[in-house]
């Protein structure tokens, strides 16, 4: 952890180097979820509800993914470029140091400049539980934790995921997308306006329905998910990390012996 | 100390033929030719050795120090270096070695030299009464004073390269692999590398493996070579024994009053001629030099003699030949 | 005259076509995000008390449409080469080829994007004719506002081309690919209709939209396809793309030349 923290300072100063540029950068990284949220407001504006859900209740389930994925991709930056790590050669430097692969590529690389993106969900994350129809209660504030933390977890363990394809095939990778991209904006609605097939896959297969759908449900309080448990579904999308750890031992395990 | 035994190891690489047409074609279907990158290789290396392994591009000496680095997996082989197998004892076995990429960097960019080093310090868990140690030894060794608080991207290659090997030495391993690490140099900064290696060599007694296509730094620096050609193990040896195994062309040289007579020798052939001065390529296979000596004072009335011997570089190019690689 | 326009293309098309998996990726990713998209726009949709400015047949189609030519609307196609040659100075190079550097850029661009159309919006039309109702792509009723369509989205497409180009040459004098074209890119995908049709957006929004040359590039081409916007609307549009694009590629020519002059001049 010490050693994490050490990447962290140095990558940091490294960034620093270019100040104007990061600010940019940081600016822009606020605005990108910025039209995107202008557009949901736009389309509430225009419709008034989606499917029983109002303005704030969707604009935090909005505040929640995006801050889970503005702090993954600030952390794990890493494993969302690790093709490049691959294609350079550099990884073959990892491999010869004495520390865990996961760790090294975790501290090889930090994206301050989500910061900016951080920042605009936080106003959002505001905006929406001052207006929100919401009794606030200890374990509501508890649950709301779990979602963003458990947001991270799942996030970052996509991450991984997509990253070991690279052990295979640094082609096509775009497709990966569907499941980092594709989860955030899939996320940012709360899960039950799209189809069966999709909200199965995002409950069973990635457990996002465990972190934004149910834990939502307990806060707004509705019918059926009002027993305290609820509050700590979010818990559960922690276990979504080991197979993606798995994945990423046999992607290893993979690189060294063909070495490509 | 390092002891490998019939490691080999094979790849799949597809074929890409170039232009639109083939470009279609792959689309949808592709052809992979399988490539022998090692082939049964064997040798072993004793504490405190410099080992230069060379060979034309493509030869096999990167997958070699990538299996001996504990990257790559081979097909077949055993290979025990410190009692370890690099592939399945990857962490506690690196802390054992240092790796330089001639070609990589393993510095970060942007920051001060310092800062890696002491990254460094932290992955390898050195302890800092051992890691001051080093650093001052390193620092007066490499001449690293001036440039450790130099961002890395201000630095010229010379001076980049010095702190790459110090970077991979901080953690005092015992075997040092070094992938060409003077490519790009300056003379100075190739005769300064090398006379590094050299100390580090003598002075901790540190083992050291390095490819290179600089026959210079093979001479200054190693006892003994491997040459690797299309995955096999051509040579191994010493450099003299490389010499006289290969090198067995002399040049003489000869300067001698006016003859209007060209010179003949058997086993030596002419390379030039004037009146007063002869160039001869001599094989000491066929003749011994102080027999073409005998010959050649007989048939003309010397004045100066100097023989040199082949170059390792031609020995290499002609072994390259040979072997036809 | 036209020759090395012609080859840069061709080159560009075939380094385009090496990379199968990437664009069955693409296909597959774009996809996925249009079944998204619609999904949420039916959920919007599906409890509405007034009547929207656009049906929801229309909303669906223009998404597919948006996914499939992607490669033809988004402001930001990055091209990492160009930005090497003029961060790195290798602009020099450029320089000393006799072509003129606006037109040979324009075209490396305009390649580029077409390569990867090609390979990506054919399959993605074809499948989204065959989907079932709702969710398929509804063809324009008859054959003229199919031509309109083409049309426009050509015209479309060399202004998105000139628009980045604009890009390319604001980074001559900034000298930092990142900031402010991000800026620049996040704001014009917006006012394209990237992120919501524009006919969705309040007036207020609208009446911005409107005056900005960005809805040209996308939102008008697939509005003339689903028929929101009629056949004279589609005319005078089309006018209009025209002026639009003379303007900016003489803008762009001329701030290139005054970028290049300085360049020249600081020896850089």
């Amino acid at each position: 952890m010490t050693l994490y923290f050490k990447y962290m300072m140095l990558l940091f100063k490294s960034q620093m180097q270019y100040r104007a540029s990061f600010l940019l950068l940081t600016l822009g990284q606020c605005l990108t979820p910025f039209t995107v949220f202008a557009g949901l407001y736009f389309m509430f504006d225009r419709f008034g509800q989606l499917q029983g859900w109002d303005f704030y209740e969707v604009a935090l389930c909005f505040a929640v993914t995006q801050m889970a994925f503005s702090i993954t991709e600030c952390f794990a930056r890493g494993f969302d470029t690790f093709s490049s790590l691959i294609v350079s050669g550099n990884f073959d430097r990892l491999l010869v140091r004495p520390r865990s692969t996961v760790v090294q590529v975790f501290g090889s690389r930090f994206e301050f400049t989500r910061i900016g993106r951080l920042f605009l969900s936080a106003v959002v994350l505001i905006w929406a539980v001052t207006n929100i129809n919401v009794d606030w209660t200890f374990l509501k504030i508890v649950a709301l934790f779990f979602m963003v933390a458990s947001g991270i977890v799942i996030f970052t363990s996509i991450f991984i995921l997509t990253a070991s394809i690279s052990f295979w095939t640094v082609q096509g990778l775009e497709i990966a997308n569907i499941f980092t991209d594709g989860g955030r904006e899939m996320t940012q609605y709360p899960l039950n306006i799209y189809q069966k097939w999709v909200r199965r896959f995002f409950t069973f297969v990635i457990p996002f329905g465990c972190v934004n759908y149910v834990p939502l449900l307990f806060i707004l309080n509705r019918d059926g998910y009002q027993h305290p448990v609820y509050a700590l579904t979010p818990l559960a999308g922690v276990l979504f990390l080991i197979p993606c750890l798995i994945v990423w031992r046999i992607g290893v395990r993979h690189y060294r012996s063909t070495g490509s | 100390m390092i002891r490998v035994q019939g490691i080999s190891k094979s790849f799949l690489v597809a074929k890409r033929p170039s232009g639109i047409r083939h470009a279609v074609k792959s689309l949808f279907h592709r052809e992979y030719t399988t490539v022998e990158a090692l082939q049964d290789i064997s040798f072993s290396i004793a504490p405190g050795e410099i080992v230069g392994y060379i060979g034309p591009n493509g030869a096999g000496k990167s997958t070699t120090i990538k299996v001996m680095s504990g990257i790559l997996v081979p097909d077949r082989g055993t290979c025990s270096i410190m009692g370890y197998t690099p592939w399945l004892d990857r962490v506690p076995y690196v802390q054992n070695i240092g790796v330089v990429f001639g070609q990589r960097s393993q510095l970060w960019w942007d920051v001060p030299v310092m800062d890696s080093f002491e990254l460094l310090r932290d992955i390898y868990k050195i302890p800092p009464a051992a890691y001051r140690d080093t650093l001052t030894l390193l620092i007066d060794t490499l001449d690293l004073k001036d440039i450790i608080h130099t961002p890395v991207r201000q630095l010229s290659l010379g001076q980049r390269m010095r702190c790459e090997i110090a970077a991979s030495l901080l953690h005092s391993p015992s075997i040092l692999f070094l992938d060409e690490p003077t490519i790009g140099l300056d003379a100075v900064s190739k005769i300064a590398v090398r006379h590094f290696i050299k100390t580090i060599n003598k002075e901790k007694g540190v083992t050291v493996i390095l490819t290179t296509h600089d026959m210079n730094d093979i001479e200054a620096l190693a006892d003994r070579i491997l040459l690797i050609g299309k995955g096999s193990l051509l040579y191994d040896g010493s450099v003299q024994g490389l010499r006289s195994q290969f090198g067995t062309r002399r040049t003489i040289t000869a300067e001698y009053r006016e003859n209007a007579h060209p010179l003949q020798i058997p086993g030596a052939t002419l390379l030039s001629w004037t009146p007063d001065r002869a160039i001869l390529s001599v094989d000491t296979e066929q003749i011994m030099m102080s027999e073409a000596i005998t010959q050649l004072s007989s048939q003309v009335e010397l004045l100066d003699v100097t023989i040199d011997t082949q170059p390792i570089e031609d020995i290499i190019v002609q072994m390259y030949k040979e072997y036809q690689l | 005259m036209m020759k090395p326009y012609i080859s840069v293309f061709k080159l560009r098309i075939s380094n385009g076509l090496q990379y199968r998996a990437a664009a069955l990726a693409g296909i597959g990713t774009q996809f996925f995000f249009g079944f998204m998209f619609i999904m949420i726009f039916e959920a919007f949709y599906a409890h509405t008390s007034g009547t929207p400015p656009m049906t929801l047949a229309e909303v669906i189609t223009y998404t597919w449409l948006k996914q499939a030519f992607l490669a033809f609307i988004v402001l930001w196609f990055r091209d990492d080469e160009l930005f090497q040659l003029i961060t790195s100075g290798n602009i020099a190079y450029e320089l000393c080829r006799p072509s003129g550097i606006y037109g040979l850029w324009y075209v490396k661009l305009l390649a580029q994007r077409l390569a990867s159309a090609m390979l990506r919006c054919f399959p993605i039309l074809i499948l989204v004719i065959f989907l079932p109702e709702p969710y398929g792509l509804q063809l324009p009723t008859d054959f003229t506002s199919f031509l309109l369509f083409l049309a426009t989205l050509f015209v479309g497409l060399l202004m998105i081309v000139s628009l980045s180009m604009l890009i390319y040459i604001s980074v001559f004098i900034t000298m930092s690919p990142a900031g402010s074209l991000l800026l620049f890119s996040v704001f014009g995908d917006f006012f394209a209709g990237l992120v919501i049709p524009v006919p969705l957006m309040p007036n207020w929004m609208q009446q911005i939209v409107y005056v900005l040359p960005f809805h040209w590039t996308a939102d008008f081409p697939f509005r003339v396809f689903t028929g929101n916007l009629s056949k004279t609307e589609a005319l005078t549009g089309l006018c209009i793309q025209s002026i639009w694009l003379v303007g900016l590629i003489a803008v762009g020519k001329f701030a290139m030349d005054r970028a290049l002059r300085r360049i020249v001049v600081q020896g850089g």
